[in-house]
Order: C-alpha cells, then sequence, then structure tokens
C-alpha cells in the first residue's frame, strides 16, 4: 500500500517512557477484526487509553493535550510479541510517522519499515535525554533527517545517526515498497523456483 | 566455509542478495488465516496481481472461530466476515482453505506440521509470530506482517536481511515433572523476552535430542518469546518418522531424495555462531510465570523476585507487578486461581492433553475453577476421544471444547474476565492478552493440571510423587475457601 514519502520531519513528540511495549498493548486483538485497513488508529492503545466504559483515561499520555507530535518514543524494546502489522498500521492511522526507541523487536521494526513509519533507534543516553527534555518542555521539537540518517533534540542541538539499509531508505523516501521491486524480478524468480526441491 | 543449519536452509533460498540491502527469500510453503491476509488481498487486487504459486498457501481459520456449536453460524458478524474472506479469497486464488468445519481445520501451527505440509529445510512463513513452530522440524520458519503476506502471495518471496546466528544448548537430563514448555519459559526468564532479539536461535544437546516432535514444536514456538526472529532444531531420525508418510510429504523415490538433503540439515562440527549459550537440563523446575512478560518466569518453588534482581527499569516491573496484583518476594504456590486454559500453538497438542490427564485422572477439578480444553486441531480432538483421555477429563469434570486458537488471544468469545487469573498452557501473558484485565500465569500443562484440580498454584510434582499429598493440598484449600 502506498504510503507518503518521507524526507525530513520535524515536530514535537509523545513520550511512553515504559519498557517492552508489546503489539497487543499497542492494538489488542479484539480490535483486529476489520478485512480493511481502515480505522486503527483510533483503538491505538486502546486498554491503556480507555477505560472499560470508553472513557478516557485521564493519566495516559495521548489524553495529555500537553503532548502531541508524529514523532512517538517509546522505551525498550517497542513492539514486542505478536507479528500483527495492525500495531504499526494503529500508529500511522493516529498520525505518526516515526517511533523512537533505544530497542526494536525484529517484526515489528520490519512492519514499519514496510508501511511508511521509521523507526529510529537510538542509544539509551540519547533516548534518555529526549525523555527528560520532553517533560520539561512539551514543546521541545525533534527532527529527523533521513537522507543524513540522523536525529536531533533542537533546543539543545545534541544529535545521532542511526541505521537503516541504504535499500529501505530509498523505499521510504520515495514511498515504494517491496512489491514494486519483486514484481520486477519476477522471471528470476520462477527460475530459481524452478530449480529448488520442493 | 563451514555453515551452521540456518545457513545451510537460508542460503540455499536466497534468490538475490541486494547491496546494501535485504536478501531476497525464496518461501517453500506459506500459511494464512483469517486475520493477517484479507488486507494482502485487497492490496493484491488493487494492483491486479496473481498469486504466483497457490499450491504454496494453505489456509485454515483458527484466530477467531468459537471453539463450541461449531456448526452454528459464527454470532459475531465481524468475526464471520472475516472467515468469509478467507474463504472468499482462498477460492478465487485457487488456495487449499480449511475453514470451520473441515476435518482438517485447526490452528495454523498445529496443522501444518500433522499434514506434513511442514518439512525439514523449508523455508515457511505465515502472518503470525507463532510461525517459529516449524522451525522443530530443521525449517527457517517465521512471523511476518502483512505487506509481507502480499509479497509472499505476489512473489513467493520476502525481502529481510540475514540475522545473526545463535545457539543454545541445554544439557543433562531433565527432572520428572519437567516438560518441554518448562525448558523454554526456563531459557526465556534466562535471556529475558528481548534477548534474542536479532538471532536466528540452534537448539541443541542432549535435552533436546531427547525430546518428541511435539516438545520441540513447543519450545520452537516460544522462540519469538525472547525476541528471536525464529528457533531451529537439526532434523533426526524423531523428525523423519514424524514426516514419513504424511499427505504433503514427499513418497516414493521424492522421499529419498528428500532424504539426501535433510540428512545434510545440520551444523558443521566447527559452525560459527554469533552467540552460543548452555544451560544445564537438571537444574530447570516447572516454571510459572508472575509478570507481563514471557520472560518474567520463575521455578515454581521461587519468590518473586525484587525489582533490583531484574534487568530493565524499575516502574516498568512495578507496573508489571501492580497489574498482576502480585509483590516483590511473594511465593506463587498457593496462590489462588479462577481460570485454567490448556490450548493455543504451544501446548494444543495430544502430548499436552496426555500430560494433563495424566495428573488430573481420578480426581476432580476444583469447584471454583473454570476450565477450558481446546485441541490444536480436529486431529488432536479425535486423538483425545480415541486414547480414552475425554473420559478421565469428563470423570474428573472437564469438558472439551472445539479447536481454535481460543483464549491465547481471546479474539472469539473464549475471554478470561478482568482480574481473574489463569493458569494458561500458552504463550503470552501480556496485558489484557487473555481479555481486558485478565491475569495469566503461563505454565506447563502438568501444572496447569495441578492447578486446576487443587484450585491454586500447586507443583505438579508433590502430585505425581505423592497421593498423599493431594489430598493434604486439597483439604487445606477447603479450609481457605
Amino acid at each position: 500500500m502506498a504510503y507518503d514519502k518521507f524526507t525530513i520531519l520535524r515536530s514535537t513528540a509523545v513520550p511512553l517512557p515504559i519498557e517492552n511495549v508489546d503489539t497487543d498493548q499497542i492494538i489488542p486483538a479484539r480490535f483486529l477484526k476489520a478485512t480493511e485497513r481502515v480505522g486503527f488508529g483510533d483503538n491505538l492503545f486502546r486498554d491503556w487509553r480507555y477505560n472499560p466504559d470508553n472513557t478516557p483515561k485521564a493519566d495516559f499520555v495521548l489524553n495529555n493535550p500537553v503532548y502531541s507530535g508524529k514523532i512517538l518514543v517509546g522505551g525498550k524494546n517497542f513492539g514486542s510479541g505478536s507479528s500483527r502489522e495492525h500495531a504499526a498500521w494503529a500508529i500511522y492511522d493516529y498520525g505518526f510517522r516515526c517511533v523512537v526507541s533505544s530497542f526494536f523487536a525484529d517484526i515489528f521494526k520490519n512492519n514499519c519499515l514496510n508501511i511508511g513509519v521509521l523507526p529510529v533507534q537510538v542509544s539509551p543516553e540519547f533516548a534518555d535525554k529526549i525523555f527528560t527534555a520532553i517533560h520539561s518542555d512539551p514543546k521541545a521539537e525533534l527532527e529527523i533527517n533521513l537522507p543524513e540518517q540522523t536525529i536531533t533534540l533542537l533546543p539543545t542541538g545534541e544529535q545521532e545517526k542511526f541505521d537503516i539499509s541504504s535499500y529501505k531508505k530509498e523505499n521510504m523516501m520515495n514511498g515504494f515498497d517491496d512489491i514494486d521491486y519483486l514484481q520486477n524480478i519476477k522471471g528470476e524468480i520462477e527460475e530459481f523456483a524452478s530449480e529448488l526441491p520442493f | 566455509m563451514t555453515k551452521t543449519l540456518f545457513d545451510k536452509v537460508w542460503d540455499k533460498h536466497v534468490v538475490r542478495k541486494i547491496e546494501g540491502g535485504p536478501d531476497v527469500l525464496f518461501i517453500d510453503r506459506h500459511l494464512i488465516h483469517e486475520v493477517t491476509s484479507p488486507v494482502a488481498f485487497l492490496g493484491l487486487k488493487s494492483r491486479g496481481i496473481k498469486v504466483l504459486y497457490p499450491e504454496r498457501t494453505f489456509a485454515t481459520a483458527d484466530h477467531n472461530t468459537p471453539t463450541i456449536n461449531q456448526h452454528l453460524p459464527v454470532a459475531d458478524p465481524l468475526s464471520a466476515n472475516q472467515l468469509k474472506a478467507l474463504e472468499s479469497n482462498s477460492n478465487e486464488y485457487g488456495i487449499s482453505h480449511w475453514g470451520l468445519g473441515h476435518q482438517k481445520n485447526g490452528i495454523v501451527h498445529v496443522v501444518g506440521p500433522e499434514h506434513g505440509i511442514t518439512q525439514p529445510g523449508a523455508t515457511i512463513v505465515c502472518g503470525d509470530s507463532h510461525t517459529s513452530t516449524h522451525g522443530a522440524f530443521g525449517a527457517i520458519a517465521f512471523g511476518i506482517g502483512t505487506s509481507e503476506v502480499e509479497m509472499v502471495l505476489a512473489s513467493q518471496c520476502i525481502m529481510q536481511p540475514k540475522p545473526k546466528k545463535m545457539r543454545i544448548n541445554v544439557t543433562g537430563k531433565l527432572s520428572k515433572g519437567v516438560t518441554p514448555k518448562d525448558v523454554a519459559l526456563y531459557i526465556i526468564s534466562q535471556l529475558t523476552t528481548s534477548g534474542a532479539t536479532g538471532y536466528f536461535v540452534e537448539y541443541a544437546g542432549e535435552v533436546f535430542e531427547k525430546m518428541s516432535m511435539e516438545g520441540r514444536m513447543t519450545v520452537c514456538n516460544l522462540s519469538i518469546e525472547m525476541g528471536a526472529r525464529g528457533g531451529m532444531i537439526a532434523p533426526d531420525e524423531t523428525t523423519f518418522n514424524y514426516v514419513k508418510g504424511r499427505e504433503f510429504s514427499p513418497k516414493g523415490e521424492a522421499w529419498d531424495k528428500a532424504m539426501e538433503y535433510y540428512k545434510t540439515l545440520k551444523s558443521d562440527a566447527d559452525a560459527v555462531f554469533d552467540k552460543e549459550l548452555t544451560f544445564d537440563g537438571s537444574a530447570i523446575e516447572p516454571m510459572i510465570t508472575y509478570g507481563t512478560n514471557p520472560g518474567m518466569g520463575i521455578g515454581i518453588s521461587h519468590e518473586i523476585p525484587n525489582a533490583e534482581e531484574v534487568e530493565g527499569g524499575v516502574a516498568t516491573y512495578n507496573k508489571s507487578l501492580g497489574y498482576m496484583g502480585f509483590h516483590e518476594g511473594e511465593s506463587m504456590l498457593g496462590k489462588k486461581i479462577d481460570y485454567v486454559f490448556v490450548g493455543s500453538c504451544t501446548n494444543g497438542r495430544i502430548e499436552d492433553f496426555r500430560a494433563f490427564a495424566s495428573i488430573v485422572k481420578g480426581k476432580k477439578k476444583a469447584d471454583h475453577v473454570t476450565a477450558w480444553l481446546v485441541p490444536g486441531s480436529h486431529i488432536v480432538e479425535a486423538q483425545i476421544k480415541e486414547e480414552g483421555l475425554l473420559d478421565i477429563f469428563t470423570e474428573a469434570g472437564f469438558t472439551l471444547r472445539q479447536p481454535g486458537c481460543s483464549a491465547c488471544l481471546a479474539m472469539n468469545d473464549d475471554k478470561i474476565p478482568a482480574g481473574k487469573y489463569s493458569v494458561s498452557t500458552s504463550n503470552r501473558n501480556f496485558e489484557g492478552r487473555q481479555g481486558p484485565g485478565s491475569r495469566t500465569l503461563l505454565a506447563s500443562p502438568l501444572v496447569a493440571a495441578a492447578a486446576a484440580v487443587t484450585g491454586v498454584v500447586t507443583d505438579p510434582r508433590e502430585l505425581i510423587e505423592d497421593e498423599g499429598i493431594l489430598s493434604s493440598v486439597i483439604n487445606k484449600v477447603k479450609d481457605l475457601f
């Protein structure tokens, strides 16, 4: 599915300094029943965000009007558990384009890259600096520069480089996905398949 | 150059390497279910692409299905709609579909091996993280997202960088009452829930060599719970005997040829791993989890650790114990439980029900416990009946439900109510995993059985070794409530 190109993103950020945020929290299983990719943002962090009677939980960060922005900053091991791509969809549909963490779970990270959410892995020290900066000033902005592969804490100018494969980087910058690539090498795949034992 | 088992299977399936990018990996077998496939099919339709090799994809309905009255129409319209989408998409593209009521229906990771779809040395993917189960056969198997499901349907390939390699050796002999589930929960408790992220694991050593295929599947299934992409075990006679003669297994000359390949599937003696760990199997005891991720597990006789003894932040740890209603330093033994769930792709196979029966035989379910016994497939269900296990269950006050993922992820009506405790043989104890507000204690079928008959967390070894202790435990519990 096509997504918006990603180059440079400058935004405030929403802090979620909890470790091991699993994809069941990002979107609980009972909200995976759609057959189309619509409306997942409404149920992002459903059970942390809403009481059983659907009233918002005042102490959850997404319900705190002080915090907003296109960047979500999570604790270590963000996105563990289920492979549900719905978790990445919910994050995108809610309005985030980038998730920052000191450590990502594998499948979640892949899913993000495939749908246009940029996962930015920073050092634990830099993650702490971001959390501190946002807590002292929720209007503190971050700049994510994909071409340069840098993340900058704008109030202080502190910066870190982040990793992304050159292939995925080009995809994100152009809004391409892997199917486009695979369709172009179909002949090569068919030839390969004909020689396999299975 | 020497190679690991993982290298051998991965390298054989690389169609193309992309400079500064992922490998294009050919997928032999693709399993789909109703939850993570509909959007992939929509993608194909909007691009006007056909399924390249429909005979390499197999569909089964499991995540959403009811586990009682499966002959009736599915009541929840959203679930019914997803099941219908799986069926119509499968029909439209010529994919085998084992829907609700089909004799081959069951949990995707139970039916794949049962029918020989899972084979040594193959690459297998599914839009489900527990696809790692199939690694028990020496296959490379892992969970993928829906975008990748679409890729496999369109091209039979996915694009991923090759992960690092880890070998986990478990030596020695397991003690009485210690099952494959305990081995896996022990390893995860040692590595933490993210300790194997970025790695593909090979399990090796005496403990796995002696394990049945069912046990190996339980261990490989849980690989993802320590963050690993997958886990695998080198195929041996146990594997070949299991695979031979099944519907989709190679036959005749093809089998002989396949065996030549299967026999090459082991790590070279001097193969190098990025990380290697060794544990003493005899030191493992029955395990139980006390927190909200599968890494938060302890030996059943141990106490809940203090925050400073565990890796990670104190705030996260306290949030977790607060959710569970537990405190540092408490013993898990004797804690009252409300539900028992036996089933899932982790522990929903025949051996798991045999283990459960071995403890509940001749005893009675505790009155206050609700127990859901959910076979992994119709084949498992039939075996339970044939082997007389159902009679044992009925006698002890248990009923058997119909196959499906059920309360493992509570997408259907099998939800543990808020605040209630469930001893579950499934794979995740995340907040709300088994229903909003539910509290899950992950454990083996033996631990689940001991809890089901006593109504509290109980060391199953006591029930195996001495009948006398059981009655004393039950009497003690009766005094409590």
